[in-house]
């Protein structure tokens, strides 16, 4: 195996080598859309979004050592931003998606300049009280923001040159993965680029990084502004799948479990990113299908998905710290070493 | 070897792709949710969060109406089963669960999906995908347009036809006082108030004041009322504001007529609520004298035939639950589809059912105290509702059946067809 690998020339350019993980992916995720049912289309649609969040949050948390507890709020920007472009002043999609990524950008560098003063606890405190008080917005502004009722944008519906009978659900998939593609993209060239590894280096000892000529709280202000960014089109391709951007859609609830799928996926690691918009997408139901399992009252088995999923996370920091993408890394060198003995590659 | 064995393993992957896309491609020639014993449908419903005290009691008294049909064969040789999915009261929760029913669970259709804002966010996927959308648990206006939704179906009174119909009682009986309107800030609110703009001058209109489901302090918006003088205080509300609004006003010293929708004012539901809320210091008496109306009868009538009849199926399918207006409605509600499929025939399609509420469904009669509006482009439901009030924590109608139209001329005229008898046993249809 490694002789194979050691003959098959590698790019050197990580640029190239992301353009290649992505024709890859979006290959993948082509097929698995053709054979796939409506319902499990919407699901695809739901984890690209959640994907494209948790890519940059995971760069957020796992390499400029930040947290944020705040996300679902920057979501719900760059999903009122969609849903006032399309809904009322009737902008194409991709513009719409543009200048939610857009917005998001410009709320990302107010909050981040704000977050390279605080650490550690306050900066998740500040963050919180962003995540609960955005979204009360909407119930503030009714007129423009709908209130609870929220804002109502019409389907997305697909070029004729697909067909009549092209399915809607595979149309959103389609757009959710386009846009998760563009993340991947960006996300894993920046990861492996100089500006990566300015963040590694802020967040492992922020003394020798200033040391070194790297400006501290500039680096963490970036950080903040990409990883807001992705959250904004994430938030904007959850409007454009749900056609709805509602705050129930945005509640503190989104912000704790995007932390909680980061962190279960694996910090850090775009792949885990995937891991965790996996977690995201199928854990409710299964811990739904737990609960109703058991016949329990309404009130317990509502809530009870809740305590599973809570549950779940507390026994994977106890028995994975590393997230699924560590147990896959552990596994994976384990593969390697017992097929090539001795050889003492390092995985990567 | 390493490099074969690749190729047997891409061969292998490329094969069971095609075959995946090749059974995706095979549809069934039958409609989803149907056979010939039994026919599904889905609901949407606020199991938790602020609409769930009393509601979350309708679809499992609807399921049990069905377990009382199905104990005697079902309907045309079909048992008729009900899969509700909580929603919060959360409209973004609501496409989910909506698209879990229908892609997922495949149901029949969906029957009696309750909210207002929370229903308004599916119907246009429901009536671009041909799912029947049967009597849906509000009475918003936007639901009656048979033309542009076609397998949607109202089935309470229309909130605009509500509000003229209180609106007339206040115009009658409050005559020179001054009104304030405490409303949910959605379709369902601004229905209400518009029908009883129709009915009241605007001068008589001093405050209309909105409220967002979800927040708990009302006090700004009663404190408004207050402050502009109301002597009358309609509202259109759930019965958790009903509570809210009614300890904010016990709070200021605020004591006005009160008029409430028939959505918001299940007496059970209400006062347990006030206690919950006030710790047990406050109950049913606040809201004790309060006017509303009814267009099924009082659910503590035990001499009306159909009032037995529910509490029969209660006590023997439904007996965890209080007996109260909820579990009435979802009962009502029940015995409607149970008659539409009736009439939709032995040989079920999705069009049937929907044909047959068009053709038939004026004619329809069952529990109710007014008729039904239905036809091709009315999609409308119950046409009107009696006057009632809250008396001994009870509440007792007066006055007739009265119908309309939701229009702003149409006038409000008596309902004197009597209600028919309750079948011995299944469902009677004309």
């Amino acid at each position: 195996m490694s002789a194979l690998a050691a003959r098959i020339p590698r790019p050197h350019s990580s640029l190239v080598r992301s353009l290649g993980l992505v024709v890859l992916a979006g290959a993948v995720l082509l097929i698995a859309s053709e054979a796939l049912g409506a319902y499990d289309e919407l699901q695809l649609a739901n984890g690209a979004y959640y994907f494209a969040v948790l890519a940059g949050l995971t760069v957020l948390i796992g390499l400029s050592g930040q947290i944020s507890l705040g996300h679902g709020a920057l979501m719900a920007v760059g999903a009122y931003t969609v849903a006032l472009l399309i809904g009322d002043e009737r902008w194409a999609l991709v513009p719409a998606l543009l200048a939610a990524v857009v917005v998001t950008t410009l709320v990302g560098v107010l909050v981040g300049a704000a977050a390279t003063r605080l650490r550690g606890p306050y900066l998740a405190g500040a963050t919180l009280a962003f995540a609960v008080g955005l979204p009360a917005l909407a119930d503030k502004y009714t007129s423009l923001l709908g209130g609870e009722n929220g804002l109502v944008i019409n389907p997305p519906t697909p070029p004729s040159g697909l067909g009549a009978n092209f399915p809607l659900e595979r149309w959103e998939a389609w757009i959710a993965c386009a846009g998760a593609l563009v993340v991947l993209f960006t996300m894993n060239n920046l990861v492996h680029s100089g500006v990566g590894r300015s963040f590694r280096a802020v967040r492992d000892d922020e003394i020798a990084a200033s040391l070194c000529g790297l400006h501290v709280g500039r680096v963490q202000t970036v950080a903040f502004v990409v990883s807001a960014a992705c959250a904004g089109l994430g938030g904007g391709l959850l409007a454009v799948v749900l056609q709805l951007a509602s705050p129930g859609a945005f509640a503190l609830q989104l912000s704790l479990s995007l932390l909680t799928a980061v962190v279960l996926g694996g910090l850090g690691s775009i792949l885990g990113a995937v891991w965790g918009a996996a977690v995201l997408v199928l854990l409710p139901g299964w811990t739904n299908d737990i609960a109703h399992s058991f016949s329990l009252s309404t009130q317990v088995s509502a809530n009870l998905p809740l305590a599973i999923y809570g549950l779940v996370l507390i026994l994977a920091m106890l028995v994975w710290p590393s997230g699924i993408q560590g147990a896959v890394r552990v596994a994976v060198s384990r593969i390697r070493e017992r097929h090539a003995p001795g050889a003492g590659e390092s995985s990567p | 070897m390493r490099l074969r064995s690749y190729r047997t393993g891409a061969a292998g992957v490329a094969g069971a792709i095609v075959v995946a896309i090749a059974l995706a491609g095979c549809g069934s020639s039958s409609e989803p949710g149907v056979s010939s014993t039994s026919v599904t449908f889905g609901t949407h419903q606020p199991l938790t969060g602020p609409a769930a005290p009393g509601y979350s009691e309708i679809a499992p008294a609807s399921q049990a109406f069905f377990n009382y049909l199905n104990a005697q064969g079902g309907i045309n040789g079909r048992k008729i089963h009900l899969i509700y999915k909580d929603d919060e009261y959360n409209p973004a929760k609501t496409v989910n669960t909506v698209n879990q029913l229908v892609l997922q669970e495949k149901v029949f259709g969906i029957f009696e999906g309750l909210g207002t804002p929370t229903h308004t966010k599916v119907v246009g996927f429901l009536n671009s995908s041909k799912v029947p959308d049967m009597f849906v648990a509000s009475g918003c206006p936007c639901w009656d347009n048979g033309t542009a939704q076609p397998y949607t179906f109202g089935w309470q009174p229309n909130y605009t036809i509500e509000g003229k119909i209180l609106g007339q009682y206040i115009k009658q009986h409050f005559a020179g006082k001054r009104v304030g309107v405490f409303y949910q800030d959605d379709d369902f609110g601004t229905g209400g108030l518009t029908g009883i703009r129709y009915e009241l001058p605007a001068s008589q209109i001093v405050s209309a004041q909105p409220y967002q489901p979800g927040g708990t302090n009302v006090a700004p918006q009663i404190s408004a009322i207050k402050a502009a003088g109301a002597q009358v205080l309609v509202d259109f509300t759930v019965p958790i504001y009903t509570a809210l609004g009614q300890l904010a006003s016990f709070t200021l010293g605020y004591k006005p007529q009160l008029v409430v929708s028939n959505v918001g004012i299940d007496p059970t539901t209400v006062g347990g609520l006030l206690k919950t809320f006030s710790k047990g210091k406050a109950g049913t008496e606040l809201i004790e004298g309060a006017i509303t109306d009814g267009y099924l009868p009082s659910n503590t009538d035990l001499s009306n035939p159909w009032i037995a009849l529910f509490k029969k199926v209660h006590d023997q399918y439904d007996a965890s639950a209080p007996f109260d207006g909820n579990v009435e409605y979802g009962m009502a509600n029940a015995y409607t589809l149970a008659q539409a499929l009736q009439l939709a025939g032995k040989k079920l399609t999705r069009q049937d059912l929907v044909g047959a509420v068009n053709t038939t469904g004026s004619k329809l009669t069952g529990p109710g105290l007014v008729p039904f509006r239905y036809s091709t482009s009315v999609h409308g439901g119950y046409a009107g509702a009696e006057m009632g009030q809250v008396r001994g924590g009870q509440i007792v109608l007066f006055g007739g059946p009265l119908v309309t139209e939701p229009t702003a001329g149409s006038a409000i005229t008596p309902y004197t067809t009597a209600q028919p008898a309750p079948p011995a046993s299944g469902v009677s249809v004309p």
